[in-house]
């Protein structure tokens, strides 16, 4: 049956079966290639487009690598100073309380610096949804050790394999901020298969109609690769991933509303 | 009323959108008055008490980003913690209103009236090259006024505006007169993130450029605002200065002490004025210059071990000798003090 598919039937409209959401710009991104970020900020833009929430949505992007992440969504954003970004969120949100409002966060944003933005934000309930990327590693600066980087693992701060007894335990942020009873929707996914990625659009959607129910905040943890931090190739690092990080960090739903 | 709560009641009568904040001594009647005050009942306005100052100034960012009239408050340690955002505030070109009710330092500290973060308000206190708008009420009634004056400068300039009170004006109690309520502004300025609509570009609030070329550009641009502001902005008082052939120069609870002063000196036939900075920056330093063709000397009066005195010796510039006289750590300096000083340091001198 394939052979019969020419490229004249395929650019027809009635055969489109996806198209490139109008909420990202066109510029280039900077991630590293194999990298989760594209994924992950492709699946939020598909959200707000599917929702057709881009005028009501405002966006604060963290210090890492996702940085220049307003460089790629047309929406308006705030680039927040490192871990900071709850705490711009929450102003935005009280002030703006009919828009949308999420963070974007890695893990050393998130989990290190930003540890008391975060939980303080969650506690207080705050009517945002939090995206936190767990790549287990500071990418941006040249793949130092995170707050999440697995027991054992090396990188250019823990050389010879995060030792716990001197330099502490990796942080379970999702699982903390799931027992706050501000937090709503505690989840943790990954966009490295089709099919979690269609899990993460889904848990993005549910934030998003969480938040304009006012419930509290949303936590969604995003497990990813770091392929040039990780020093692997991207399919080695999807991997390794797998083997490794998911474990520890285990997929799934940590807080879940009952009223559904 | 206290200098503390005058302040917060002006805030919300000068249609503050948000404020918010860090108990610190000496300074917490802020947070305390308008918790009480439940101004988003009276006019809508958000008050939060956040986990630190660092995530009190960080939401003044984001509230600014938003257009928003955004208000903190501090005394010395938390101002310091407050660093971190106001640079970012100050990069990313937004209008806010901090209050600093200053103590004695350094580190903890005393909770004493002191005005030792002269250096911290006028020159940037932050990393990287920039100013805030640093306005030095000197009465209960300053602190009231000086709340409009910093958000109209902070928003004429896009550029953070700072109060740089002290503890004594902070709890001390004098009558006051407050304007009536000003309605809360409806409109967003046009850079404001309010959600991208598709009749205009997307509104980014950042202060990164990874382009050496834009981000010096971005600085001259800051450096021509600055500059701006020291042609338009200068804001002083003189006293007792037409015929004086000495001259006090002093802000805030200093400058009250210095109006006694000169009212002593007088008394024993010096004939000394006062000149008190409102503005310290944009700094007086053209009409202290003038008066270095008049008087003999000048003394800087503070409550500090001498940071304004580096500011009039500049724009002295060796004309006439300028000295510092000031108490530290929490002690307010007296009258007779000051005077003793002027004939030590100046006239004997």
């Amino acid at each position: 049956m394939a052979e019969n598919i020419s490229p004249k039937t395929i650019i027809k409209p009635e055969n489109l079966v996806h198209k490139r959401s109008s909420v990202l710009t066109d510029k280039t991104m900077h991630y590293c290639p194999g990298c989760g970020h594209g994924t992950a900020h492709n699946v939020l833009a598909e959200v707000i487009d599917e929702m057709d929430i881009q005028q009501d949505t405002i966006g604060v992007t963290p210090v890492g690598c996702s940085v220049l992440m307003y460089n790629y969504l047309d929406l308006d954003m705030q680039e927040a100073a490192h871990g900071r970004a709850p705490a711009l969120a929450t102003a935005i949100k009280r002030l703006l309380p009919e828009k949308y409002v999420f963070t974007y966060q890695g893990d050393g944003d998130l989990a290190a610096i930003g540890t008391a933005e975060t939980i303080h934000s969650c506690n207080r309930g705050e009517n945002i949804l939090i995206i936190f990327i767990n790549n287990g590693i500071y990418g941006m600066t040249g793949g130092q050790m995170a707050p999440t980087t697995l027991e054992g693992m090396r990188s250019s701060t823990s050389p010879y394999g995060r030792d716990t007894q001197m330099m502490g335990n990796p942080l379970k942020m999702t699982d903390i901020v799931a027992t706050l009873p501000g937090t709503y929707y505690v989840t943790r996914q990954s966009v490295h298969k089709p099919a979690n990625v269609r899990k993460t659009r889904k848990a993005i959607r549910k934030a998003f109609e969480y938040q304009k129910l006012n419930k509290g905040t949303c936590f969604i943890e995003i497990v990813s690769n770091c392929p040039s931090g990780w020093k692997m190739t991207p399919v080695e690092s999807n991997k390794w991933m797998e083997e490794n990080m998911f474990p520890f960090y285990p997929l799934g739903d940590f807080k879940v509303p009952e009223d559904k | 009323m206290k200098g503390n709560e005058a302040i917060a009641e002006a805030a919300i009568r000068a249609g503050t959108d948000g404020y918010f904040g860090y108990p610190i001594t000496p300074q917490s009647e802020v947070l305390e008055y308008l918790m009480a005050e439940k101004p988003h009942e009276r006019t809508g306005m958000v008050v939060l008490q956040a986990e630190s100052e660092v995530a009190a100034i960080n939401m003044v960012y984001g509230g600014a980003g938003c257009g928003k009239k955004i208000m903190t408050s501090s005394s010395s340690p938390g101002i310091s913690l407050k660093q971190e955002g106001i640079t970012y505030i100050a990069g990313a070109e937004l209008p806010c209103l901090i209050l600093n009710v200053v103590r004695g330092g350094p580190g903890l500290g005393t909770i004493q009236p002191a005005q030792s973060d002269y250096f911290q308000a006028t020159k940037g206190g932050g990393h990287g090259d920039y100013h805030l708008i640093v306005l030095a009420p000197s009465s209960v009634q300053e602190m009231a006024d000086f709340v409009e004056l910093a958000y109209d400068l902070a928003f004429k300039y896009r550029n953070p505006a700072m109060i740089l009170s002290d503890g004594a004006i902070g709890q001390m109690m004098e009558k006051v007169w407050l304007k009536p309520q000003k309605e809360r502004s409806k409109e967003a300025p046009e850079w404001a993130t309010t959600g991208k609509t598709p009749d205009r570009e997307r509104n980014i609030i950042t202060s990164l450029d990874l382009d050496s070329n834009q981000q010096e550009q971005f600085n001259v641009k800051l450096q021509d605002k600055y500059r701006e502001m020291k042609e338009k902005e200068v804001r002083y008082e003189e006293f007792q200065c037409d015929d004086a052939e000495y001259l006090l120069v002093a802000y805030g609870t200093s400058a009250r002490v210095c109006q006694k002063a000169i009212q002593l000196a007088r008394e024993e036939g010096i004939k000394a004025g006062l000149l008190r900075p409102i503005t310290l920056f944009p700094f007086p330093t053209k009409e202290i210059r003038q008066m270095a063709d008049q008087v003999k000397g000048m003394l800087s009066v503070e409550m500090s071990a001498g940071q304004m005195v580096e500011d009039v010796r500049l724009a002295v510039n060796g004309k006439v000798p300028v000295e510092h006289f000031g108490r530290m750590g929490g002690i307010v300096t007296n009258a007779e003090e000051v005077v003793e000083s002027l004939k030590t340091k100046i006239i004997g001198g």
